[in-house]
């Protein structure tokens, strides 16, 4: 039995350290140490219970606004307020510009350089690759971050400056949208659209997401080149490279349910479990610290927990706490709520490869993107102009909320107690504490660590590359992880 | 070993990598676009490059040893020099180093040390609230000098450290300093007191600001999304915030936070994390707000503003109190 250390990883966002025990090539054991701790929860206890909305944004660079939402909606659920119908759907529209931002960020600046690497160069894919896709010379993501670019207009339209804004509010939106914006904005979305249908996909938003399932998607793709686009490349190099047999994991998928639309959430809440749909029992959520550098041994409620460090805890490994919902793993991102949606393809995806692995991960995301560019498009001819965005409210001075959202990563969660009209306790998990985190109390390993089990490290090899691709699967953001 | 080109280090300390973020968005193009044409190369850079892990760490000790020519260490995130001076809070994988250890390491070799910023700056977002992180700034902690590295640094240039302050900071800011660095065009004067590039810094992020008739007839929003002026009720600071954010597009837009319904928070300015009551709210006496232009007498603003309320147009009092247009402006007799 050998021990390596991997990190720290880049293309990702934030802090990481992935330590392996490895025997006869395959890692045995994996423990992930999420390595940087800034305390949001101390910085926002004792404040006023508004300043919570410019504070929670700052946790995250990358998912900015989607921990605006979370914490607008924490701060709402506590005043019993329901936001103004334009202010919800614009919110809905700039979050997931946002979403999709991040999975395009992903897809062409974090995962597929991975695939450019000298390592490959033997595969007969490579020479079609490795110009496409090289880390920062790659000519895709010269296209890609333009493109990206000029989609994220829709949320410098929206919410102003990206990012860290606070636009966001309990009662809406702060921005009015009028008539000549509402049409600029229609402006920036066909642009996008014409990327994604052009380089990304090959093909239309609607045939892309029309895809029910696996025997369709190979079809489609038996009908075009192994080059016609970047999702047609990747799908021939998931096929060569057997990435549906790298880091594979069953656990349940969980969604909180995403974009709230006038009758319900447009992606649904649940958690799929052994092929059937659940209800998510939000009370059954506990976070496990017994491996985290944290005071105490009791897995709390959300709405209870602590966050005392203990910086020389034994059996500690992480900063990351262990989130668990009645006392199980559970894996949230893009895949797992396309599968709870309902959405086909993916859980014939899941069910068809017996769980989430390298392959599915990805594809999950490619197909929430066309699928949310198309909702988008309605959301945008929803917004009435000259009918209130932001509606106004008092802070309670004694109450507790909850605010839940679906961040391109997955399941975010915001716990507020206010008392005396101030913060009391502010708690957060966020997507990456569910997929990152440590073992529990019984020892059961978190999701990733699960998923490196099996991974094959060649003898002598510091960076596996297998292993990159198992981490950057998921997309992790470690500063959300920790906050 | 000497290279035309200029290399750039850019390092992720305790923040949240949204100065990174937004670079992506820099000049509708992103960071290496926006770069290239001036001769900077990127060394490496946490969200771009392929050098992972040990790769990563072979060329930290490049540079550490000189044998790796650095013009420029960018550094994004407060440096946190917690638990008691251990620096545990951010440690280097795998090398059993604090990432602040090798912030102080890595200065020693660069010509250039620019904090990416407000974090790393001055603290900022990590440093509130009674500072659990022992997180400080490079070359300050708040507005007090010293931080990370210490007043007296100076990099191989002779230029202490370079604040591009903001939370976020724009875009522009931060690859246009850059370009003056590769352009040896960057001096100490360019540097305003705490040491914010002038070109930004000079500014008031008032200037520009489309608010701008609310402003000058103090016809002042009474809540979010109101058009009126944000600076009475709405804890907005732009009177006083370094920065020609309103001058500028920001991810396509005019303007930044005014524009888009909301304060200005002053997040250039060491500090901004704490505000003496909430970020949303303008703390007053006597029905007079705190925060005032600073330039500018205070009993001289209070005349003016009561002359000018005297004096506001119906329409801009009735719009100011609206999230849009109910009284369009006065037409010529013979347009009506």
């Amino acid at each position: 039995m050998t021990r390596l250390i991997v990190g720290p990883f880049n293309r990702v966002e934030g802090d990481l350290e992935v330590n392996l025990d490895i025997a006869e090539g395959r890692v045995m054991e994996a423990r992930v140490n999420a390595s940087l701790f800034r305390g949001f929860e101390s910085i926002l206890t004792g404040r006023q219970p508004l300043d919570a909305l410019t504070i929670t944004p700052r946790i995250c660079g990358i998912c900015s606004l989607s921990q605006s939402v979370a914490s607008s909606r924490a701060l709402a659920n506590a005043a019993g307020l329901v936001p103004a119908d334009n202010g919800r759907i614009g919110t809905n529209l700039a979050l997931a510009a946002e979403n999709v931002a991040d999975h395009i960020t992903h897809f062409y600046t974090f995962f597929m350089p991975d695939f450019a690497r000298d390592c490959y160069q033997d595969q007969d894919w490579f020479a079609d690759i490795a110009p496409r896709f090289k880390a920062i010379k790659g000519t895709a993501l010269d296209s890609a971050l333009k493109a990206r670019a000029r989609f994220m207009h829709i949320v410098g339209l929206l919410t102003g400056k990206w990012p860290h804004s606070l636009a966001v509010q309990p009662g809406g939106l702060t921005k009015p949208v009028d008539k000549g914006e509402q049409v600029q904005l229609l402006t920036m979305l066909h642009d996008f659209k014409s990327f994604l249908e052009e380089t990304l996909f090959g093909d239309s938003l609607e045939n892309i997401a029309s895809l029910a399932t696996m025997t369709d998607l190979a079809n489609w793709q038996g009908g075009r080149g192994a080059k016609a686009s970047d999702f047609s490349v990747f799908l021939h190099l998931a096929e060569a490279l057997k990435l549906d047999q790298l880091g594979c994991v069953n656990p349940a998928l969980m969604s909180y349910g995403a974009y709230p639309e006038a009758n319900g959430n447009a992606f649904a809440q649940g958690v799929w479990v052994a092929a059937e749909e659940e209800a998510l029992n939000l009370a059954a959520i506990r976070e496990d610290i017994s491996h985290s550098w944290l005071q105490g041994s009791d897995a709390l409620p959300p709405a209870d927990g602590e966050t005392l460090i203990d910086a020389d805890k034994q059996d500690a490994y992480s900063w990351c706490k262990a989130p668990r919902l009645a006392g199980s793993v559970m894996e949230v991102g893009a895949l797992a709520r396309q599968v709870v949606a309902g959405q086909s393809l993916c859980r014939d995806a899941v069910s068809s490869q017996g769980g989430s692995n390298v392959y599915n991960r990805v594809l999950g995301r490619l197909i929430e993107v066309a699928r949310t560019v198309l909702m988008m498009e309605d959301w945008i001819r929803q917004i009435k102009p000259r009918e209130p965005f932001c509606l106004d409210f008092d802070v309670p001075d004694e109450a507790v909320g909850v605010g839940l959202n679906e961040a391109a990563r997955g399941s975010l969660g915001h716990w507020i107690n206010i008392r005396d009209g101030r913060i009391q306790n502010y708690q957060i998990i966020a997507p990456t504490t569910w997929n990152f985190s440590p073992r529990d109390h019984a020892g059961t390993p978190g999701v990733l660590e699960q998923a490196l089990v099996g991974v094959p490290v060649q003898e002598g090899d510091e960076t596996p590359v297998a292993v990159q691709h198992v981490v950057r699967s998921f997309d992790p953001c470690m500063v959300c992880t920790v906050h | 070993m000497q290279d035309k080109s200029f290399k750039v280090l850019w390092l992720q300390a305790g923040g949240c990598g949204g100065c990174s973020l937004a670079t992506f968005a820099a000049n509708d193009k992103g960071l290496v676009q926006s770069l290239t044409p001036f001769g900077i190369d990127l060394l490496w850079h946490p969200s771009l490059s392929e050098e992972t892990g040990r790769e990563f760490l072979d060329l930290l000790d490049g540079v550490v040893s000189g044998d790796i020519q650095l013009d420029a260490l960018c550094i994004e995130g407060a440096a946190l020099r917690g638990p008691g001076g251990t620096g545990r809070f951010q440690m280097m994988a795998g090398t059993g180093f604090s990432v602040a250890y090798w912030i102080k390491k890595l200065a020693t070799k660069a010509r250039y040390v620019v904090a990416v910023g407000s974090c790393a700056a001055f603290g900022g977002i990590p440093a509130g609230q009674g500072n659990i992180t022992d997180a400080t700034g490079l070359q300050y902690q708040d507005e007090m000098p010293g931080g990370l590295l210490g007043d007296d640094f100076r990099s191989g240039a002779g230029v202490p450290v370079i604040n591009i302050a903001g939370c976020a900071p724009h875009p522009g800011w931060i690859t246009e300093t850059l370009s003056q660095l590769a352009l040896d065009d960057f001096f100490e004067d360019d540097l305003d007191s705490l040491k914010r590039p002038c070109f930004f810094a000079d500014h008031l992020a008032h200037h520009g600001c489309s608010r701008n008739e609310y402003y000058e007839f103090k016809a002042s929003a009474g809540k979010l999304s109101d058009q009126g002026c944000l600076m009475e009720n709405l804890g907005c600071k732009a009177t006083q915030a370094p920065g020609d954010c309103n001058l500028r597009v920001w991810n396509g837009s005019n303007g930044a936070c005014p524009d888009a319904g909301y304060p200005c928070i002053n997040c250039t300015s060491p500090g901004f994390e704490n505000p003496p009551s909430s970020f949303q709210v303008t703390p007053k006496v006597g029905g007079i707000p705190v925060g005032l232009p600073m330039d500018m007498p205070k009993a001289w603003f209070v005349a003016l503003a009561a002359l000018s309320k005297s004096a506001t147009p119906h329409r801009v009092k009735s719009n100011s109190r609206s999230d849009h247009v109910i009284v369009p402006p006065a037409r010529r007799k013979e347009e009506k």
